[in-house]
């Protein structure tokens, strides 16, 4: 069909610059990954149409002249047919095209976390101070036996008759969550690897390789086998703390992966061990796991890979029968299952999937804790919450809810500048994020980033322990699954008994 | 001053002393005859058979007021206390000297948990060992510096969120190490001072740890000389240095850990 | 009526308390004397809505049988729980436990016990493929969840509890104790925070041989609860006390952990502790907390935990409740308050308090040793006087 001229599609942002205040430093000509500016002969032009407000511009503008708008210019308001549904409609009757999107879903569904409230001690038992009084974090994730096997040597003292399970032991119940060089550029992954290093946890490098770069950091870090197996072979399986099989992904459960050829350098080829210029596609399946006999085959294939030294890992998507899922990789021989709640991240997801698919992690997470423990197998496996863990607060609610710890993707890009404009598929982020345009990717400096990491993490560790002290525990296990330290507010009698809390007040 | 072992609630009265005989007496009658007997000018209190009556000395006052103590006194022993003294001749429990504001506890024995607990003014001298907690957040105010000396060792948390005032532990009869775990933590004002010398680095990182100088040591000759008169003991040995120092680096340990929030 | 169980609206019942116990370690039994006066010093920790003891030694009779001590509403509640116990169990002897009514205490359950064991012909109970001991702890469980109005507090062997709703002065008074002799006890004094007074809810909690009285209140409650539910215990009684015994159960009768080793995951040593240790130990240490860290003690707390051979006491992790010890002889005897131990022993040979979180394990010892209180070993603690 031919073009027709005009278009419905409207800016949704208006990059307006004070000419008066406008130095002509050009700087945000630079900045931003999308063209929105270009030089007028004596002025700076904004073509607001490739505004998507990701705030680089004004962030180094250093006259303070731009400011960025909501397009004011109104649609009829109608509250079935929002501005997002009419949009999306005339988006796509011109293009044929499947609505894609970045980052996870903006719309309001309901976010538990935001229903859930804590408990702390008055008078019968005290409150802890963290400051001054020992108060633990470190968290061991895998495979713990239900029962010690103890042995007793010459002198009668008790010793321990089999090794443990492999487990990776992190400093404070936080991870970064598997973001692959691809999908994001190598420096964000770089930042990440040394805030992992600096704070005794883990990054996860997804499911695009392990670059060489990359490879000192190996005890901070989870390598990942998805269904493109890139860069996968025995090496990079022993390069790591832990493997993590991928199934799903929250934003995107039952959806494959894609990165276009025109991304894929000579970098990112080296790294994802397939050509230059190819498709890098994943496949929805793992097409040797149909069933979960099969994942449990290629478990054991990882275990016997990595002679059982190291916890292997399978992330899922919370859907709705998350419970009996994850019962099964657990009985399948999972060490430790990464829960990825509905509202997680993604570099590209079709916009149906990530706003339609899945259950909030909230729920999914306090039934597969409870399933877990009606089955007497909560011991096998450790879990791994995720699916926008925005805040310390969230974090605590999580292990309150049952997980061992949680990982944080967008928070993490977030940290990094991202400003969460949802356009990580179109390659071009300002921030040098989820882009490999080198002019980009420069401006990110990993251990700048880094040392912001490292400073949130802590900042959200100390917050834990202010929870935690105020709860009168001084011990994250003591936390860790502990519901009744949780009460609900403004949630009915189902959204309750689905996660497993009592309403505040009773 | 004698003790009249049948008298169960009244005592002997002779001049402005007054002895009580204790036994079984509950700390509400005990505490009442105490307070009862300073309004009305009783100046010196023998308690006889003391055995776990809480409270005594609680939020009195007088400068000139001493109660001694026979047997092992309940919790809060000198709670509030404002001015006398009380000289015990066994051990303490838990909980003495809390919150109090001036005189003095001597204590011919052991003591238990969380002695001097947000003190302001006073002294606490105990001859044997006490256990955790001690001089937890302890202040000095204006002129006020409270002082705990103690002889043995201690448990874990010793000046735990010291605010101010002075502690001394003297480690007599003690070669293993007298302090137990969380040494000093949070501590942010007053001082410590330690015969032993130990590793302070493996206990917290926001103290620095000195020798003793001449003016700290014209402190302490004061309330050594004092203490050694109290129990007994030599004051020259008492007071040979080397004295150590241990002392807050800041006044504000988490000034740091603070961020303002977006909203 | 009276309230045996905890059917109160409240999810966790809490409580403060005051706790003593007394053994000797050559076994040599002494009535309830001093027990009570030790107990009765702390009068003030308490508010009258629960005091109870524990004493090893007292049925040297009928000391191969379990003795169940039951607390019932009313007959029809008596006659249900026998008709199981008739069905179940070969009963050799059973009678009204002995009481003496006094204005203090004159509003009770029925109280009963039995001696019995389980029967030997497997066919005919419920569960048959259990041992003894499993067949008598799934007996109590059954009874005090789903027997209206019955409710087993004392199910051991030569060992007994006894208590109620009043201070622990009066409950000795109540059940004579000073007829009752063992060589070994415990008391408690309750300060229940958040419910009225119920009958099973004062202390010692017993289950088999081992009895607990406690003092503090157990912040990680909510996760030791679902912890233990995963072993299919189950807690009918909602209290902090009831916690502690099921996770001793569990981890010394089940799971085979020596006494000490499981008092090390009641109150788990830190990993800046563990660090430090030799690598055999610290892999031991590290892998204990991995595994039991669901069944670590959080919270302020105080245990006298008492088993057929000896008695152990132990404070949290950073000792938020008081507990002294002190030893004359062949006597060692564990308070909240110095001043208890000393009401019943002016002139203690030792006093120490322990260092939070390290149990004082005190064993009995076969008649014919020596006095065998281990002072080298209470040489390393906290705080002592040898007078
Ligand atoms: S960055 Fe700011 S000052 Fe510089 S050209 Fe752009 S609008 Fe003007
Ligand atoms: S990471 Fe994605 S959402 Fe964030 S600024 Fe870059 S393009 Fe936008």
């Amino acid at each position: 069909m031919t073009k027709s001229s005009f278009t419905n599609v409207q800016s949704e942002y208006l990059a307006v610059i004070d000419h008066a205040k406008c130095i002509r430093c050009k700087r945000c000509i630079q900045n931003c990954g999308w063209g929105t500016y270009s030089f007028g002969g004596d002025k700076i032009i904004a073509d607001h149409s490739k505004c998507v407000a990701c705030g680089r511009c004004y962030t180094y503008c250093p006259e303070g002249a731009i400011s960025i708008l909501k397009n004011p210019t109104v649609m009829r308001e109608n509250g079935n047919w929002q501005d997002y549904h009419i949009k999306n409609i005339w988006r796509q009757s011109e293009t044929g095209g499947i609505a894609i999107s970045g980052m996870g879903t903006p719309l309001k569904y309901k976010k538990y976390f935001d229903h859930i409230l804590l408990d702390a001690c008055q008078v019968t038992n005290p409150p802890i101070d963290p400051l001054r009084e020992p108060m633990e974090l470190k968290t061991f994730l895998g495979k713990k036996p239900s029962k010690i096997e103890l042995d007793f040597n010459e002198d009668g003292q008790p010793v321990l008759k089999n090794k443990m399970p492999p487990q990776i032991e992190l400093a404070t119940p936080f991870m970064f969550a598997p973001m692959s060089y691809g999908s994001i550029s190598l420096n964000a992954q770089k930042a990440m690897a040394l805030a992992a290093r600096a704070l005794g946890i883990v990054m996860n490098i997804g499911e695009g390789g392990l670059h060489d770069e990359l490879v000192p950091f190996g005890k901070n870090i989870i390598v990942q086998v998805a269904s493109g197996r890139f860069g996968v072979n025995r090496d990079y399986l022993n390069s790591g703390a832990a493997v993590e099989i991928k199934i799903g992904q929250g934003a995107k459960p039952g959806i494959g992966g894609h990165l276009p050829g025109e991304k894929i350098g000579a970098d990112i080829s080296r790294t994802r061990m397939i050509p230059a210029g190819t498709d890098a596609i994943s496949p929805a399946p793992h097409h040797d796991i149909y069933s979960i006999e099969d994942l449990r085959q290629l478990i054991y294939a990882i275990k016997e890979a990595v002679n059982y030294e190291k916890p292997v890992s399978v992330k899922v998507a919370a859907v709705h029968n998350i419970a009996a899922i994850v019962s099964g990789v657990v009985r399948a021989g999972a060490d430790i299952v990464y829960i990825d709640g509905f509202s997680g991240g993604t570099g590209a997801a079709p916009t149906i999937v990530r706003d339609n698919v899945g259950i909030p992690i909230e729920i999914a997470l306090a039934q597969v804790d409870q399933r877990l423990r009606e089955e007497g197998i909560r011991n096998e496996a450790s879990l791994i919450a995720a699916g926008s863990i925005r805040s310390s607060a969230d974090a605590v609610k999580a292990i309150a809810l049952g997980a061992d710890a949680v990982a944080i993707g967008t928070a993490a890009l977030i940290t990094m500048g991202c400003h969460v404009c949802g356009k990580c598929h179109t390659g071009n982020c300002s921030w040098g994020i989820t882009t490999q345009r080198p002019e980009l990717t420069r401006r990110l400096d990993p251990e700048e980033y880094g040392e912001k990491l490292y400073n949130l993490i802590n900042a959200w560790s100390h917050e834990m322990k202010e929870v935690l002290g105020a709860m009168g525990v001084n011990s994250i296990e003591s936390l860790r699954g502990s519901k009744e330290r949780l009460r609900g507010i403004e949630l009915t009698d189902s959204e309750l008994k689905a996660l497993g809390i009592k309403h505040a007040g009773m | 001053m004698t003790t009249d072992g049948n008298t169960k609630t009244g005592g002997m009265i002779s001049g402005s002393m007054l002895a009580i005989d204790a036994k079984d007496m509950h700390y509400k009658e005990l505490n009442k005859i105490i307070r009862e007997s300073i309004l009305s000018g009783v100046k010196n209190i023998l308690l006889e058979n003391v055995n776990g009556q809480y409270y005594i000395g609680d939020g009195i006052k007088g400068d000139d007021i001493t109660i001694t103590v026979n047997g092992v006194p309940g919790n809060d022993l000198g709670v509030f206390m404002d001015g006398p003294s009380i000289i015990v001749n066994n051990n303490v429990q838990d909980n003495i000297g809390n919150t109090m504001n001036a005189g003095k506890i001597t204590v011919n024995g052991d003591a238990g948990d969380v002695i001097g607990y947000g003190m302001r003014g006073g002294r606490i001298y105990i001859r044997g060992n006490a256990g955790y907690r001690i001089g937890i957040h302890m202040k000095g105010y204006n002129e006020q510096i409270p002082v705990i000396i103690i002889g043995g060792k201690v448990g874990s948390f010793f000046g735990e969120y010291m605010a101010g005032g002075v502690m001394v532990l003297l480690s007599l009869d003690n070669s293993e190490e007298s302090v137990g775990e969380y040494f000093g933590v949070g501590m942010h004002g007053g001082a410590i001072y330690m015969k032993q010398k130990i590793d302070f680095s493996k206990y917290s990182k926001e103290v620095e740890f000195l020798e003793a100088n001449d003016s700290d040591m014209s402190f302490l000759k004061k309330y050594l000389s004092e203490y050694a008169k109290d129990f007994n003991l030599s004051s020259e040995d008492l007071i040979k240095g080397p004295f150590y120092k241990i002392i807050p680096s800041s006044a504000r340990p988490y000034a740091h850990l603070y961020t303002s929030a977006a909203f | 009526m009276l309230r045996l169980k905890n059917n109160f609206s409240i999810e966790h019942d809490i409580a403060g308390c005051g706790l003593c116990g007394i053994i000797n370690i050559k076994k040599i039994r002494t009535n309830g004397e001093d027990i009570k006066k030790a107990i009765a010093l702390e009068h003030d920790r308490g508010n009258g809505l629960g005091g109870g003891f524990a004493v090893y030694g007292c049925y040297p009779e009928y000391s191969e049988l379990y003795a169940f001590h039951v607390m019932y509403d009313d007959i029809a509640a008596k006659e249900a729980a026998e008709e199981y116990f008739k069905n179940n169990f070969i009963i050799e002897k059973q009678e009204s436990i002995p009481i003496f009514k006094t204005s203090k205490i004159n509003d009770h359950p029925i109280l009963h016990r039995y001696f019995m064991k389980p029967k030997s012909d497997r066919e005919d109970r419920l569960f048959n493929e259990l041992k003894d001991d499993d067949f008598v702890v799934k007996s109590v469980m059954l009874i005090n969840s789903d027997y209206d109005g019955a409710y087993v507090f004392s199910s051991g062997k030569n060992m007994g509890a006894f208590k109620g709703v009043g201070y622990p002065e009066d409950i000795a008074d109540f059940y004579m104790l000073d007829n009752v002799e063992g060589y070994m006890w415990t008391a408690h004094n309750r300060f229940p925070t958040n419910t009225p007074g119920w009958w099973g809810g004062a202390h010692p909690f017993t289950l088999l041989d081992w009895s607990i009285v406690h003092n503090g209140e157990i912040s990680s409650y909510g996760i030791n609860k679902r912890y233990l539910e995963m072993f299919k215990y189950n807690l009918a009684l909602k209290t902090d006390t009831e916690v502690i015994a099921y996770i001793l159960d569990l981890l010394i009768r089940k799971h085979g952990l020596p006494v000490e080793m499981a008092m090390n995951v009641l109150a788990a040593p830190f990993y800046q502790t563990i660090d430090k240790m030799e690598p055999e130990q610290k892999e031991l240490y590290t892998a204990l907390r991995q595994i039991y860290g669901s069944a670590l003690l959080n919270g302020p707390f105080a245990i006298i935990f008492g088993y057929p051979d000896g008695m152990v006491a132990l404070n949290d992790r950073i000792k938020l409740r008081p507990l002294v010890a002190g030893t004359k002889g062949d006597f060692t005897y564990i308070a909240s308050e110095e001043s208890s131990i000393r009401e019943i022993c002016s002139s203690p040979d030792v006093v120490w308090s322990p260092k939070a979180g390290e149990p004082i394990i005190i064993k009995t010892v076969k008649t014919d040793a020596k006095t065998a209180i281990n002072t080298e070993n209470i040489s390393q603690k906290q705080r002592l006087i040898i007078s």
